[in-house]
């Protein structure tokens, strides 16, 4: 779709706050707020699952420092979620500040309020605890109608309908069909069916969890914490703490990364008891060990695909189920699931005859799982992306032929996606553009390198939504500064992407001023207008949106006043930018002289402002290609190259999409290669640091190149979808196939370690 | 016990706890750039320069600094002004929490190596994590600067 030349949109400008950033400002949660808080440490539960019988804090009290400590018998009965959703939540209420019932080794068994961090940390040693140890499930295969059950308590609560029953340890179920499912697979010349497993992977933001409280001087909880949710931590809180929602205020400053972890009130509700106990400030910092067993990482699933195809690569009907382990809690559970079906799916709408997708999630007793950029499509495209590619293996195809074939294509409804309308679709631009910059056709085929070293390529396709269709709240406000500058406040979360920049792009570009003259402000609960939050890949597209329509709420109002002051009707004078003129041309006045007459004499507010929602999620496409080494002797794989090509509608800011692509596709990288989850037999998580859960450094990711085809998205801001997410998702399948074009074996459980490859091939010797 | 550090060209005396870590004793000292990412010497957030040479300041006791020069990104702000801002092109600073750390060992390798290969910068760097930007984008914006200056 053509669309006008724009001036602020589609420029690779730097992030607004980058030389603060680069140079070390403190703007983070632990160097903005007071070091004389009061530290707050939790107790964590050594067991999987257990019943505290007995605690003791008698002689922890006793320790000089120790301000107080709280059990099980001080907090709030009334259960809550911590996923950070739109009310009422998916997520079933199972949550309690601190519950006598601890679900998993990490679970919160005490919370300590100290002076310093050194009494806190001794007392954590002398709180006696008697623990009534319960077996714990830990095979989430086994958790379905077990005869544990994670969650016995009868106050269990489900907001929503979402087909969970805690006496089956379920969390949700259910199955959507389209088509007569079993009479297409029967008719296929061929049906694959494999079980495919991804595993639990922690987002590793390099800054942990940390929430710092006050009573502000109006006696509010003020809370400032690194989250990518302010409006749902006020909630949440007011959930956990049974105060007022209008008694409390949320803001953050900025957020040394998120992918989703900071989409669950992971650590807020600890200090804000503390607060609301004590009348003291009072802080969290998560240690990276907190961080990577009491987080919030990705479900772990386990995905059985069927295939139907014709022997000339028609791909005629995919039936999915998917198992997913929520873990102790069922924070986004119901949720995350649902796009392991309808983003992998859909992909394939070209020649799709009918389809299945059904699932279960499970409860279990291990760290309660959570929302991890991608949330459910990473997995699902794991397995679909990977069944695709032994297909074509079976059949002798090109793999980016049988895609050519079968993919989704513009103006095609996808069944699968809740029926919407691909509007804006250059994937197979994006499979074509790949291919060529890769050079696919000469390192598709395997080559010996000598010294038992295989080079082989790999391919995979990508999608995503842009926001929560009919759900997704985005806002914007944006005010005129007497000079003739604006300042836009936002309630998304700028978490590193770079929202708050492309954001003010936007308004740049709708109010023709330059980039500088647009400040941005957010977020906090007391200033900001409502925004869901920054997750489900929604600010570009759906607060994006809001900013041209507070911009067209602010530009009618300017118009109004230059009009006034040059005694014409508003229908016959234009906004120029930097004024208001009579269509004409004769008169004009100055946005500076229409700013300061806001301030004297006036009943304008000079402010903007809209929300906007969507009833349409428009996916964002992908391919991605890899070239590996892989060494027969030692099972190590090497990325060589990595290249993608995204269709993200119209790139708001290329640098900043570029990265966002290179950053997801390094961390599909690292879950596919070394990133695992694992807990010894007692249910204790192993990899509890850096040192054991090892993320890529800079020599693991070969060398990367995205580039872009664009599309135009009709309801998008200047065109745009999303990009944040969609950019984990290919190298999962894109790696298994290559390591299968240079083993002959199919890796169908992540991560691909060279343990796993060298014990296979040594078995072939 | 009592300790001497000079601190970005300042001497500072102070009476610390003999357990009292590097990192803690700057970040007391007002050096809020330095930044505790993993606790296990894994992720190379809390470099700073130690007598010019770059250190892990949460895997080493500040005593150990006793009678030494600390160095961090507070200190150094006009020689990374150059570089960083070839970063901030390529959108590579992303949530910058890792930043300060990469800013200061990339100081140190420059101040090492002058001209370095490509390898030799991922290897140099190789010790300092970051999650957001997949790592090309840093790398890009240091060729870019290395190119810039020796035009």
């Amino acid at each position: 779709m053509e669309h006008k030349d724009y001036k602020s949109v589609g420029k690779a400008y730097r992030k607004k706050d980058s030389m603060q950033l680069l140079l070390g400002k403190p703007v983070y949660v632990d160097d903005i707020t007071p070091d004389n808080a009061l530290v707050v440490k939790i107790l964590r539960s050594p067991h999987a699952n257990a019943i505290v019988k007995n605690i003791n804090t008698d002689i922890a009290k006793k320790i000089p420092g120790i301000v107080d400590i709280y059990t099980w018998e001080d907090v709030p009965k009334n259960r809550f979620a911590i996923a950070g959703q739109t009310y009422p939540e998916p997520s079933p209420y199972d949550r309690l500040i601190l519950d006598r019932h601890v679900r998993f080794a990490g679970d919160a068994v005490a919370i300590i309020a100290a002076e310093e961090e050194k009494a806190a940390l001794k007392a954590l040693k002398l709180i006696k605890v008697e623990y009534e140890v319960l077996e714990p499930v830990l095979d989430f295969r086994t958790a379905k109608d077990n005869t544990v059950l994670v969650h016995p308590e009868d106050d269990w609560f489900a907001p929503c309908a979402v087909g969970g029953d805690p006496k089956r340890n379920l969390v949700a179920s259910d199955t959507d069909v389209h088509g007569d499912i079993d009479a297409v697979m029967n008719d296929c010349d061929i049906v694959l069916e494999r079980t495919y497993h991804t595993k639990a992977y922690q987002q590793a933001m390099m800054e942990t969890f940390r929430t710092y409280t006050s009573l502000d001087r109006y006696g509010r909880l003020h809370v400032i914490s690194s989250s990518q949710i302010v409006f749902h931590v006020r909630r949440i809180l007011s959930h956990a703490l049974n105060i007022p929602k209008s008694r409390i205020r949320v803001e953050k400053p900025r957020i040394g990364g998120g992918f989703g972890a900071k989409q669950t009130a992971v650590c807020e509700m600890y200090p804000a008891f503390v607060t609301l106990k004590t009348g003291r400030p009072a802080k969290i910092i998560y240690t990276r060990e907190e961080s990577q067993i009491a987080a919030s990482p990705r479900h772990e699933m386990e995905i059985t695909v069927k295939l139907g195809a014709n022997n000339d690569g028609t791909i005629r009907a995919l039936d999915l189920y998917t198992l997913s382990n929520s873990g102790a809690y069922g924070e986004h559970g119901p949720t995350t699931v649902g796009l392991s079906g309808h983003k992998s799916i859909p992909l394939y709408t070209g020649n799709l005859e009918a389809h299945r997708f059904s699932y279960d999630v499970v409860y279990t007793n291990h760290q309660a799982a959570g929302a991890y950029r991608g949330y459910g499509a990473t997995q699902g495209i794991f397995a679909v992306e990977s069944i695709v590619n032994e297909l074509s293996e079976k059949l002798g195809m090109d793999p980016t032929a049988i895609r050519d074939k079968n993919m989704v294509r513009e103006g095609m409804v996808m069944d699968a996606y809740y029926g919407e309308k691909a509007n804006a679709c250059a994937l197979d631009k994006c499979m074509e553009h790949c291919k060529k910059i890769f050079d696919w056709d000469k390192k598709y085929p395997v080559r010996d390198m000598g010294n038992g070293k295989v080079r082989s390529a790999g391919v995979a396709m990508a999608m995503q939504g842009s926001s929560i269709s009919n759900v997704d709240v985005g806002s914007a406000m944006i005010k005129l500064g007497e000079n003739g500058t604006y300042n836009l406040t936002i309630g998304a979360a700028d978490m590193g992407t770079g929202c708050d920049t492309i954001l003010a792009q936007m308004a740049a570009e709708c109010m023709e001023c330059s980039l500088d003259d647009v400040s941005v402000f957010g977020a906090d609960t007391d200033v900001s207008p409502y925004d869901s939050g920054s997750y489900a890949s929604s600010t570009t597209y759906l607060t994006g949106k809001a900013v041209e329509m507070a911009c067209d709420d602010l530009k009618k109002q300017i118009c109004t006043i230059g009009a006034e002051m040059m005694d014409c009707d508003t229908e016959d004078v234009v906004f120029e930018g930097n004024k208001v003129s009579t269509a004409d041309g004769k008169k004009s006045v100055s946005i500076t002289d229409i700013a300061y007459k806001t301030q004297v004499n006036s009943k304008y507010t000079g402010i903007g402002v809209a929300s906007h929602t969507s009833p349409v999620s428009p996916p964002p496409f992908m391919v991605g290609m890899v070239e590996i080494e892989l060494d027969k002797y030692t099972g190590k794989v090497d990325i060589i190259d990595y290249m993608a090509v995204v269709d993200c509608g119209i790139p708001v800011n290329p640098a900043l999409a570029r990265i966002q692509a290179e950053g997801g596709i390094v961390q599909g990288i690292g879950h596919t290669l070394m990133e695992n989850v694992t807990y010894n037999a007692e249910g204790k998580p192993i990899e509890s640091s850096f040192m054991q859960y090892k993320i890529p450094t800079r020599l693991d990711m070969g060398s990367l190149k995205v580039e872009f085809e664009n599309s135009y998205e009709p309801t998008g801001p200047f065109g745009a979808k999303s990009i944040g997410e969609i950019v984990i998702n290919t190298p999962g399948p894109a790696i298994a196939h290559a390591i299968y074009r240079a083993t002959g074996k199919w890796y169908r459980e992540l991560p691909i370690t060279p343990e796993k490859i060298a014990m296979d091939l040594i078995k072939d010797m | 016990m009592e300790i001497q550090i000079t601190l970005n060209n300042r001497t500072i005396k102070s009476n610390i706890e003999p357990d009292c870590l590097l990192i803690d004793w700057v970040r007391e000292h007002g050096c809020y750039s330095v930044k505790r990412g993993c606790e296990t010497s894994n992720c190379g957030l809390c470099t700073v320069l130690l007598d010019g040479k770059p250190v892990l300041s949460c895997s080493m006791l500040a005593v150990r600094a006793n009678g030494h020069n600390v160095q961090t990104l507070e200190g150094l702000q006009e020689e990374a002004k150059d570089f960083v801002e070839f970063i901030a092109d390529q959108g590579a600073d992303q949530c910058g929490f890792c930043n300060p750390g990469f800013v200061m060992n990339t100081i140190s390798l420059l101040r090492e190596n002058p001209n370095p290969t490509d390898d030799e910068i991922r290897a140099y760097l190789s010790g300092n994590l970051c999650r957001c930007s997949g790592y090309e984008g840093q790398l890009r914006g240091i060729r870019n600067y290395l190119n810039s200056k020796n035009k």
